[in-house]
């Protein structure tokens, strides 16, 4: 039944492309600049650098601890830095044009799937209007048939895939994504990896994801960073031409060379 | 056989059979009349006061009543709960005095009560205020500090207004505890009633009920005993009504 939903979903995709002819707005360029951050004593991060072009995908990897979630959360303007500035678009980091996804689907149990898509628009925007820009976000996740259930009768990955509908019924120009399939089984992680990927292809959007997974840190990004110590330790481009295969040559290459690259760290030398 | 009996009736099997048990009982004179009289004689009582008119107005004088101090103490435990689980200044500054004045039971008021307001409709509202008030209170505040952190968070990530993260995500979050203190506060307040009632009154139930118990007519003490059964039982049904009608996304409620 998903792959159908899925198939579905990707012809709706196909469709949104052609409807926004001149395609939709595109992603923002974000710019972070001597970024550090401390809890009390603990410094989380510690002066960090990075541009991200825009419509560029970043996947940032590293140990936990070691502060990549924490900068997702100063990107989207969770947190406050100590210090230094993240910078999306011209703007600090704004609100309405970035989008977080978060590791649990965090929707409402007392609204139906589809006014908790809803809930990623402006209230301003009239009703109808709002139900149906949210109908068109669930098209594109394959659940607009289950548009007018509770929450409470999904599974995990549909919520999940609700979550994704709400986070982009706004047409963000940036997406920060905190290891949002980390709580999903193996296939249904797959399945969403595509889905994922589909809906950046055709809106191109600026996306970080954070994960704890190498494997798909390189199947969905244009570029991966590891984090260390509240630091870039490394920045490695993905040139494997899309649309990818798993298990590609060249993809496991590089999640070889990521994870050796993890471990040498803590002095295990893989 | 259980097949063909629809659910809603299950239910009533029993008090239906205790009530046969006890009319056979007292036809057969194993229960003397002065003791207990049997249920038919209730209902011969029932309809004399019906007729009189006395039934309806002592009916509609303790449900005013029940009702008025219910609106007033459930009212202001309501706003006092949101303003404690919503600040933590309000709560710094009531919530241990609340605390304090909850461990007094409010039925040993009563003798304070008389003092103050006599034997007046006004006691019976204060008591009735009073009794309902830290049900409604206690479980609104806990079911604010109980709504997801998570959710709220979202509500904020996703750039909705304090107003507007109150009444989409705090209050329906809190209102699953709410209803829990609404059931509980409509038992105290028949409880409550019905001791000030018994106590001091001129008019109600509660009076007729004393005032039979003089001129020993058993059949109408047991009438108001009854009417106090379905009374509140039919508070409770309403409430469970509400529940049931402003809960249907909660899983305990969902008929699938």
């Amino acid at each position: 039944m998903s792959t159908l939903a899925l198939q579905r979903a990707a012809d709706a995709l196909d469709l949104s492309a052609r409807a926004d002819a001149p395609g939709p707005p595109p992603g923002l360029p974000v710019t972070v600049r001597g970024l550090r951050k401390a809890f009390g004593e603990t410094e989380v991060l510690a002066g960090l650098d990075l541009h991200i072009p825009a419509g560029q995908f970043v996947a940032v990897v590293g140990k936990s601890g070691c502060g990549k979630s924490t900068l997702l959360r100063l990107m989207v303007g969770l947190d406050t830095p100590s210090a230094g500035e993240v910078r999306v678009g011209s703007e600090r980091a704004a609100a309405r044009a970035s989008r977080l996804m978060f590791q649990e689907p965090r929707l409402l149990p007392w609204a139906r799937v589809v006014a908790n898509v809803e809930v990623g628009l402006d209230p301003a925007i009239p009703a109808a209007q709002r139900r149906e820009q949210a109908l068109q976000a669930l098209r594109e996740v394959g659940l607009d048939d289950r548009a007018g259930e509770w929450p409470s009768v999904l599974s995990g990955g549909q919520k999940q895939r609700v979550a994704l509908a709400r986070a982009l019924v706004s047409r963000p120009r940036f997406l920060a994504l905190d290891e949002p399939l980390g709580a999903l089984d193996a296939l249904t992680r797959i399945e969403m990896q595509g889905l994922v990927e589909r809906i950046w292809t055709a809106q191109r959007f600026t996306a970080v994801l954070v994960t704890h997974d190498v494997g798909e840190a390189v199947a969905l990004a244009d570029r991966i960073l590891v984090i260390d110590a509240g630091r870039v330790a490394l920045d490695l481009p993905v040139d494997v031409p899309r649309p990818r295969r798993r298990g590609d040559p060249g993809l496991a290459a590089l999640e070889g060379r990521i994870i050796g690259h993890l471990f040498n760290d803590q002095g295990l030398g893989i | 056989m259980a097949r063909h009996i629809p659910q809603g009736a299950i239910g009533w099997l029993l008090p239906v059979a205790l009530v046969a048990v006890w009319e056979a009982a007292s036809r057969l004179g194993e229960i003397p009349a002065n003791v207990l009289p049997a249920p038919s004689g209730v209902v011969a009582a029932a309809v004399r006061l019906a007729r009189t008119g006395e039934l309806a107005q002592n009916i509609g004088v303790s449900t005013l009543r029940a009702l008025s101090g219910f609106v007033v103490g459930g009212g202001i435990g309501l706003a006092l709960g949101l303003a404690n689980g919503l600040s933590s200044l309000s709560e710094r500054v009531t919530d241990t005095t609340l605390q304090m004045i909850r461990n007094v039971p409010h039925l040993a008021m009563i003798p304070l009560v008389i003092l103050w307001f006599g034997i007046d409709e006004e006691a019976k509202l204060f008591l009735v205020a009073l009794g309902v008030f830290f049900p409604i209170y206690i479980n609104t505040l806990h079911g604010i500090r109980g709504v997801d952190p998570q959710l709220v968070e979202m509500g904020r990530v996703y750039g909705m207004s304090p107003a507007r993260l109150f009444w989409r995500v705090i209050l329906p979050g809190a209102l699953p505890s709410i209803f829990v203190g609404l059931r509980y506060a409509l038992g105290i307040m028949w409880l409550t009633l019905i001791v000030a009632e018994t106590i001091s009154a001129s008019s109600g139930i509660g009076y007729m009920a004393m005032q039979a118990r003089e001129f020993l007519l058993v059949d109408v003490v047991v009438l108001s005993i009854v009417i106090y059964a379905l009374l509140g039982k039919l508070a409770d049904s309403v409430a469970r009504l509400l529940e049931r009608l402003s809960l249907q996304w909660h899983p305990a409620f969902q008929t699938r």
